[in-house]
C-alpha cells in the first residue's frame, strides 16, 4: 500500500502546492494591462516588419496606447489604418500618403559597362568594398546581387536582368530595402507621384556618358520644361517633388537619356506609355 | 581544481549540445541571428541554475526520504514547468527590463530538455548542491557558446547564400555544419 500512497502523496502534493503558488502569483504580482493596448494591437497588421521604428506590432501598440508614439507611423496600414488608430485613442489622425520604393537605376550588366569581371560573392556589400566600389563602371549604379530581397518582408523585390525591380503591388512602402541597399540606389516615393528618376549617378555629363549611355548627364532640361517648378536641380540629377508635379510627362518627352519615367500613377494622368 | 573541472568539463568536454546532444531544437531554431542567441543563451543560463538547484531540493528532500527516486523525470517535468511559469510572473512585475530582454525565450525553455538533462545528470552523478550548482552553470555556459558559435557562421553562411548548392540551402547546411562543430568539439575529450 506504501508502494502506492507514496507516489501519489508526493507527486499530489507537489501538484498541488505548485498550482497554489502559481494561482496565488498570478493575483498578487498582475500587471494591469491598458486595454487600450490590445485595441490598438487588433487593429495593427501584425507583419512585425518594424517599419515603424519598434520592435514589432506589439511594441507598437503598447507606445501608441501609452501615447508615446504617433498613430500615423505604420506604412503598411497606411492612412485608413492612422484614422482608425487614431479613433481609438481619441486623438486627430496626421493622414500621411502611402510611399512605395523606387529603384534610381535601370542599366543591367548586359547593357551598362563593366568595369571588370567580379567572382566573389554575390552579394553587394561584399562588392561595394572593392576597387571602384564593385564590378559596374558606373560607381553609383545597382549592382543586382539582390542584397535588398531578404530585407523585404513581403515579397516586393526581384533581379530582372540585373537589376532590382520593386513590384508596386506588393510594397508596402516600409522602407527596409533602402536601409538595406549599400548604394543609396533604393528610395521612397509617394505612390501617386507621376514620374520618377531612373538613375542614380551625381557626376558631370561627361563622366556619366562613359559608363553608362542611359545616366542623367544633369542637363537639367527636365527642370527648365517643368511648368509645376516641381523638379530642381540638385548634385547633377533632378529631384522631383511629389506633391507639385502634375503628370503632364513634358519631362519624360525631353530628357535625352530618358532618365525619368512614368510610373503606373502617371501612367493613369499623362495616358502615356509607363514602365 | 576540482571545480574548476567540474565547470569546463561541463562546458566544453561534455557539451550539452555537441557531445551529449540535448538541446538540439533551440541550437537551431534561434541561431540565425547573433542578437536571438544572445537573448536565448542567457535565459537558458538562468533558467537552467535555477531549474536544477530546485530539482536538487525536491530530489533529495523529497524524493529519496520516501523511496521513490524513479519519478524523479515526473516530478523534476513538473518542478520546472511551474519554476519557470513563477518566475516568469514574478519578474514581469518586478523586474520588466528583464523581463522584455529575456522575452519569449523563457516559456520556450520551459520544455527545452537541456534543462530536464541537466536536472537528471546532477542527480546520476551524485553531486552536491554546491556541485550541481557549478556544473549546471558550466553546461548552460556551453549552451550559449555553441549556439553564439553557431550563429555567427550561420550569419556568414546566409551572406554566402548564392554559392550554396540548392540542394544544401538552409537547414541541410546547417546541420552539416553543426556536425563539423561536433566533431572539433571531439578535440576538448580527454583533456581532463
Amino acid at each position: 500500500m506504501e508502494s502506492l500512497l507514496y507516489p501519489m502523496i508526493a507527486l499530489g502534493g507537489l501538484g498541488l502546492a505548485f498550482g497554489l503558488l502559481l494561482s496565488f502569483a498570478s493575483r498578487k504580482f498582475a500587471v494591469p494591462v491598458d486595454p487600450k493596448v490590445a485595441a490598438v494591437r487588433a487593429l495593427l497588421p501584425g507583419a512585425n516588419c518594424g517599419a515603424c521604428g519598434f520592435e514589432g506590432c506589439d511594441i507598437y501598440a503598447e507606445n501608441v496606447a501609452a501615447g508615446k508614439a504617433e498613430t500615423n507611423r505604420c506604412p503598411v496600414g497606411g492612412g485608413e489604418l492612422a484614422a482608425a488608430l487614431a479613433a481609438v485613442m481619441g486623438t486627430e489622425a496626421e493622414v500621411q500618403e502611402k510611399k512605395v520604393a523606387s529603384v534610381r537605376c535601370r542599366t543591367s550588366c548586359e547593357r551598362g559597362i563593366e568595369a571588370y569581371i567580379y567572382q566573389g560573392i554575390r552579394d553587394c556589400r561584399k562588392a561595394t568594398v572593392l576597387p571602384g566600389g564593385g564590378p559596374n563602371a558606373c560607381s553609383y549604379s545597382c549592382l543586382g546581387f539582390g542584397t535588398c530581397i531578404p530585407a523585404c518582408a513581403f515579397g516586393a523585390l526581384s533581379v530582372q536582368d540585373g537589376v532590382i525591380v520593386v513590384d508596386r503591388h506588393l510594397c508596402v512602402g516600409c522602407g527596409k530595402c533602402v536601409e538595406a541597399c549599400p548604394r543609396g540606389v533604393l528610395e521612397m516615393i509617394p505612390v501617386s507621384q507621376p514620374v520618377r528618376l531612373a538613375c542614380n549617378n551625381a557626376d558631370k555629363g561627361v563622366q556619366v556618358r562613359e559608363v553608362c549611355p542611359e545616366g542623367c548627364i544633369g542637363c537639367g532640361l527636365c527642370a527648365k520644361v517643368c511648368e509645376a517648378k516641381a523638379i530642381e536641380m540638385r548634385n547633377n540629377l533632378p529631384v522631383i517633388d511629389g506633391s507639385l508635379c502634375v503628370g503632364c510627362g513634358k519631362c519624360v518627352e525631353k530628357c535625352p537619356v530618358k532618365a525619368i519615367v512614368v510610373t503606373p500613377a502617371g501612367e493613369e494622368k499623362t495616358g502615356a506609355g509607363g514602365e | 581544481m576540482h571545480w574548476f573541472e567540474l565547470f569546463f568539463g561541463a562546458m566544453l568536454v561534455n557539451n550539452i549540445v555537441l557531445a551529449r546532444f540535448l538541446g538540439v531544437c533551440p541550437f537551431l531554431g534561434v541561431s540565425s541571428r547573433m542578437g536571438t542567441a544572445r537573448g536565448m543563451g542567457l535565459a537558458v543560463i538562468f533558467v537552467i541554475t535555477l531549474a536544477s538547484s530546485m530539482t536538487w531540493l525536491v530530489y533529495y528532500g523529497i524524493l529519496e526520504p520516501l523511496g521513490i527516486t524513479y519519478l524523479s523525470t515526473m516530478a523534476f517535468i513538473l518542478v520546472i514547468a511551474a519554476v519557470v511559469q513563477f518566475v516568469e510572473i514574478v519578474m514581469k512585475k518586478l523586474w520588466p527590463a528583464l523581463y522584455r530582454s529575456l522575452g519569449i525565450f523563457l516559456p520556450l525553455i520551459t520544455t527545452n530538455c537541456a534543462v530536464l538533462g541537466v536536472a537528471v545528470l546532477n542527480v546520476r552523478e551524485g553531486f552536491g548542491f554546491v556541485e550541481s550548482l557549478v556544473h549546471s552553470v558550466g553546461t548552460a555556459s556551453g549552451f550559449m557558446l555553441a549556439l553564439i558559435l553557431f550563429a555567427g557562421l550561420r550569419e556568414r553562411m546566409a551572406e554566402a547564400a548564392h554559392d550554396v548548392p540548392e540542394a544544401l540551402r538552409g537547414l541541410p547546411l546547417s546541420l552539416v555544419t553543426a556536425g563539423l562543430m561536433a566533431l572539433a568539439f571531439m578535440g576538448f575529450q580527454g583533456i581532463f
